[in-house]
């Protein structure tokens, strides 16, 4: 028999779920609030939560900066990195997970140490190589870079996607006449599609978001999005409504797209995790 | 054609040996089943000959053309796994049509093939259904047409009923050797079930820890086994074994008698015992007597047999079908 909850227990859970849901949106909620006040309103004490809305901010920030350029190279790098992993992570996951040897989980762990290391610390190195092949500050360069520093991440995911799935049906297609690149095509994709779906979303949002790279790459040929925002935060002082006007313009894309593709990321996450 | 030529055949998984060395010539047309107990070799043995798994040692030839270092689709062999391994995310239809897709076969003859498979295996009505959405029976019919459809030259069957229930066992078992005597096609057949492998097999592999045991007509395992295990894997209810005074008497070191040649008396016989369990089938009934001298004796008796448990009986062997081996396990 299913357990009884009783309706107060409901009710306390209830509010509490949605005091944590409200205190974590707020400040993305006072961002976004922000961006419609005034320069003044912004700053003023106490803070306003009723005024006049204006566009007077996205207005100004429009007309001081190409805004369309940053999010056309926050596509080109997110998008172009995140597909250059998927090709590049698709063979390796299946690799390791339907032909393993006894290395196989020691390059998995060396794959995510490599996570566990500060960017920072190999900053100088990449930033030589990278003016080296004269690829500073475009995007070709911050795609590679991009990719390489997602791709033990997206491994880890596919690989485990993979796992799940019996090893018989692979055998079974080659038995069928399916050379390796169909095998993959016809049956392995297929099969693992809500993985990989939610693999490319996941590694499109942190691509999106990287600031590190990003702003220490780039200057202003394949600046993103988040270089536009620091743009704001800048030496004549800090402009907290245009800032927030910025802010939520260069989010609004990737929660747009998070928000019509949070059940299908789910779905992803918790793949294999109840049978 | 598929005749099939194992030749020192030898697999390693590491430093661990599960196939010492298997030789075996399989004629065009057979139908072979590899029959032992489990980790006994016998799925390995069938992976290798379909190329899922890499030899060690040893050549398998197919139709004389050497295909040790072929890939499976290079063997033209079809295989039916015991998990039937349909593809989910497609229609029967379309996993009918698979290989044949593989192939470069053009659509509209691949269309004609699947019909006409669909139609042999009782599919037609599911052709646009999922896997999921099939039953056992049914899934395993999507399995064998995705294997026929292709004409191989030879079938692979990896305990391919495991997964079904008993009545539905006993049906595609008889699918299946119908199957054989139609299109006249090599099988291998791979079971733990050795009633399977008597009723379904021209011949039958008897393999133990990786090593072929015997190779012969169900009948000829079951009437001249080579050694004590074939002797008592062979058979249902199994073979029953008595050493000592009693194998002695037959120039043996233990002398093996099958259930169905046995006599039971209630009033006189060669070992006196209790009933320990009593099983009546209507058609047969099968004794456990616990004796003093021979230990646990399994009998079986054509139709019903007024004993039940408890009772004490005397069971006598038929002399003349008596099996006698030596202290190597081998027959006499």
């Amino acid at each position: 028999m299913a357990r009884k909850v009783s309706i107060g227990r409901k009710v306390g859970f209830t509010a509490l779920a949605w005091t944590l849901g409200c205190l974590m949106f707020f400040p993305i909620f006072w961002m976004m609030l922000t961006g419609f006040k005034t320069e003044v309103g912004a700053i003023a004490s106490p803070p306003q939560f009723f005024f006049t809305p204006t566009l007077e901010s996205y207005k100004d920030v429009i007309e001081q900066s190409n805004y369309m350029r940053f999010v056309m190279n926050s596509i080109i790098i997110a998008g172009g990195s995140t597909l250059l992993a998927l090709v590049v992570a698709i063979p390796s996951a299946w690799s390791m997970a339907f032909s393993p040897t006894k290395h196989t989980k020691d390059v998995l762990m060396w794959m995510l140490s490599t996570k566990m290391m500060p960017p920072v610390g190999v900053l100088v190195p990449l930033y030589l190589m990278l003016q080296y092949f004269g690829l500073l500050d475009t995007r070709t360069g911050l795609v590679i870079i991009m990719m390489l520093i997602n791709l033990p991440i997206i491994i880890w995911m596919l690989f485990t996607y993979f796992k799940e799935i019996p090893s018989e049906i692979l055998e079974a297609s080659r038995m069928d006449g399916a050379v390796l690149w169909k095998e993959i095509v016809y049956v392995l994709l297929p099969m693992a599609l809500p993985g990989i779906a939610s693999t490319l979303l996941l590694n499109l949002i942190l691509a999106w978001n990287e600031s590190f790279w990003t702003l220490n790459l780039t200057a202003s040929n394949a600046a993103t999005l988040t270089q536009f925002i620091s743009s704001f935060s800048s030496p004549q002082g800090l402009f907290f409504a245009k800032l927030s006007a910025a802010s939520t313009m260069a989010i609004g894309p990737i929660m747009v797209l998070g928000w019509f593709s949070q059940k299908q990321l789910v779905t992803g996450l918790t793949f294999g995790a109840v049978k | 054609m598929g005749n099939i030529v194992l030749e020192k055949v030898n697999k390693c998984f590491g430093d661990v040996e599960v196939i010492p060395s298997v030789d075996l010539d399989i004629k065009d047309g057979e139908f072979i089943v590899f029959v032992g107990p489990s980790g006994c070799g016998k799925s390995t043995l069938l992976r290798l000959i379909a190329g899922l798994e890499d030899l060690t040692g040893g050549k398998i030839i197919i139709d004389g053309v050497d295909v040790s270092d072929s890939t499976p689709a290079k063997r033209e062999l079809a295989m039916v796994f015991q998990s039937y391994a349909l593809y989910p995310h497609m229609t029967v239809r379309k996993n009918i049509a698979f290989p044949l897709k593989m192939a470069g076969m053009d659509p509209a003859e691949i269309n004609k093939k699947v019909e006409a498979a669909a139609k042999s295996l009782n599919l037609t009505d599911y052709l646009e259904r999922t896997p999921g959405l099939l039953s056992g029976g049914q899934r395993q019919r999507v399995a064998i047409g995705r294997a026929i459809v292709r004409s191989p030259s030879a079938f692979l069957f990896d305990e391919p009923l495991s997964n079904l229930d008993a009545a539905l066992r006993v049906n595609m078992r008889i699918e299946i050797t119908d199957l054989h005597k139609e299109l006249k096609t090599t099988m291998i057949y791979v079971t733990h079930d050795q009633v399977e492998a008597m009723t379904m097999a021209d011949r039958i592999v008897v393999l133990q820890a990786g090593d072929v045991e015997q190779f012969g007509s169900p009948l000829d395992l079951y009437n001249k086994p080579i050694n004590r295990f074939v002797a008592g894997f062979i058979g249902s209810p199994k073979m029953n074994f008595v050493t000592g005074k009693d194998a002695e008497e037959f120039n043996a070191h233990e002398i093996g008698f099958r259930p169905e040649h046995m006599t039971v008396s209630i009033t006189e016989g060669r070992w006196k015992g209790v009933v320990s369990v009593a099983e009546h089938l209507g058609a047969d009934t099968f004794l456990h007597v616990k004796t003093e001298d021979a230990g646990t004796i399994v009998t079986r008796s054509d139709g019903e047999l007024n004993v039940n448990y408890g009772d004490t009986v005397y069971v006598s062997p038929n002399t003349d079908k008596i099996y006698r081996f030596g202290a190597d396990g081998l027959s006499i």
